[in-house]
């Protein structure tokens, strides 16, 4: 069974349909239960970064436990900021740190180049790296909405990119947690391709 | 690079059970295109970047039924969904995006309550608060005599642009393009603008009146009024900057596929999404 973590942030509904559409089980749900049971976890998010860690701070135990046992966890978009050390978007508000690294606004200097903040739109991965995740994956165009990115401290965890005025990560990979800076339950049927390949993850 | 955005938009007659799209030339000549969920699955399928559900009937009590509609319809659909007609308040946007929606666009209670702009940004987010914008032209012989408000100058002479509300059948005298700069300090995310002189008329959109509008607004523009052929979107991007574009009948009687649009548009040199 996969757990949504419901933690009164965004549009579940369509991460659960996006499951449902490629016929894996998922729930939504907050209770402690049903996410130390998952086999698989995902992480969304909408919203700012300081409001989204106060309300995971009483899954923070489960989410590390989850990660300890190897079982897959995915994190979409501000599912994957809050995996990072900090956001300069709320500085004294910690994150889950279970990636090192900062998260930042991206530079005024987009505007420059008529570059509008928020990135909203679809936008053409750059694979870097081999990952499960991004198994039968080319240069697609995936959905964004952010006006954040992650700047982590290993560069290798970076497995794609798009290109925004900056390179943007856009898919973080490290064993079995995965992450994506854009939303595939809104990105097409490439975008189910991935959630495909982490429910693939759960029988490895 | 952000791929340029093809959004078929789903005028909604909810006024009988699942509702049906229905497309009129100037409030005339109703023609029914079918069901909401059937074409906004069909679209998807063909490569829509977006859907845009409007409730022309707006009414209180249709809007359970239009929230109805969003969840059937993204039960199947993939990619962002938006919704307007009806949304007077941040509850609104939230019973919309617990539906499914990913945005909400307001016209006539954005412009009766401005504050709805700031109070829906902090609910929901920026990215889901879309504003829509019914502009006509007003010609005007002296461009001096009309300091308030943003004047251009086009070929048919200067010209300012007029935010009607209620569907067009009011004009409010309230500049668009100043208006859309102040929903964007409000919290706006996105504007959606629609030219009542193209509207219905498949001469091309209002690329003057697009071009003013993005050239002064640092979140994305979706052009709407006036599609006829795909050439039209080319020069809406082209020409009036847009980020998007909106279309419905091109869509609905099978004239202009989505996926031809796109061809052509590629052919073109335009980014479009495969």
């Amino acid at each position: 069974m996969i757990t949504i973590i419901d933690y009164g942030s965004g549009n579940l509904k369509s991460i659960k349909n996006g499951f449902k559409k490629i016929n894996a089980d998922a729930i939504v749900s907050s209770s402690l239960k049903d996410i130390n049971d998952a086999e698989a976890l995902v992480l969304p998010g909408v919203g700012a970064f300081g409001t989204a860690m106060e309300n995971l701070n009483k899954y923070k135990e489960s989410i590390n436990n989850h990660i300890d046992l190897n079982k897959p966890f995915l994190g979409i978009c501000l599912g994957l900021q809050v995996l990072f050390t900090s956001s300069n978007e709320t500085p004294d508000i910690p994150g889950l740190d279970i990636f090192k690294g900062e998260v930042l606004h991206f530079p005024d200097s987009l505007k420059l180049q008529r570059l509008k903040i928020p990135q909203m739109g679809w936008n053409q991965l750059e694979i870097r790296n081999k990952c499960p995740i991004l198994d039968g994956m080319g240069n697609d165009f995936m959905y964004f909405v952010h006006s954040y990115y992650v700047n982590p401290d290993e560069k290798n965890i970076i497995t794609a990119t798009v290109n925004y005025g900056i390179d943007v990560p856009a898919v973080i990979c490290r064993d079995n947690i995965f992450a994506t800076q854009f939303h595939p339950e809104k990105s097409g049927e490439k975008g189910l391709q991935i959630l495909k390949n982490f429910v693939k993850l759960i029988f490895k | 690079m952000l791929a340029k955005r093809i959004i078929p938009c789903l005028d909604c007659d909810l006024n009988i059970p699942n509702g049906r799209v229905v497309k009129g030339v100037e409030f005339k000549q109703i023609r029914y295109a079918g069901e909401p969920v059937e074409l906004a699955t069909k679209y998807y399928e063909d490569g829509a970047d977006e859907i845009v559900f409007l409730d022309i009937t707006a009414s209180h009590e249709r809007r359970e039924t239009m929230a109805e509609v969003i969840k059937a319809t993204t039960e199947n659909v993939f990619v962002p969904i938006c919704v307007g007609g009806g949304i007077r308040k941040p509850a609104d946007y939230v019973n919309m995006l617990r539906a499914g929606a990913d945005k909400c666009s307001t016209n006539t209670a954005a412009i009766q309550n401005p504050n709805l702009i700031n109070e829906a940004s902090k609910v929901v987010g920026s990215q889901a608060c879309v504003i829509g914008i019914d502009a006509k032209r007003r010609y005007v012989e002296n461009p001096k005599e009309n300091s308030d408000k943003i004047i251009i100058e086009t070929e048919k002479g200067y010209c300012w642009f007029d935010c009607s509300i209620y569907g067009g059948r009011e004009f409010t005298g309230i500049d668009a393009i100043s208006w859309a700069i102040e929903c964007q300090k409000r919290g706006a995310g996105e504007i959606l603008l629609t030219s009542m002189d193209r509207d219905g008329t498949k001469d091309g959109y209002d690329l003057e009146l697009t071009r003013t509008m993005s050239e002064n607004l640092d979140i994305p523009v979706i052009a709407s009024g006036g599609v006829g052929n795909p050439d039209h979107i080319y020069d809406a991007f082209k020409i009036g900057k847009a980020d998007a574009a909106l279309a419905a009948s091109i869509f609905h009687f099978n004239e202009y596929p989505v996926q031809v649009v796109k061809e052509h548009l590629k052919k073109r040199g335009i980014l479009v999404r495969f």
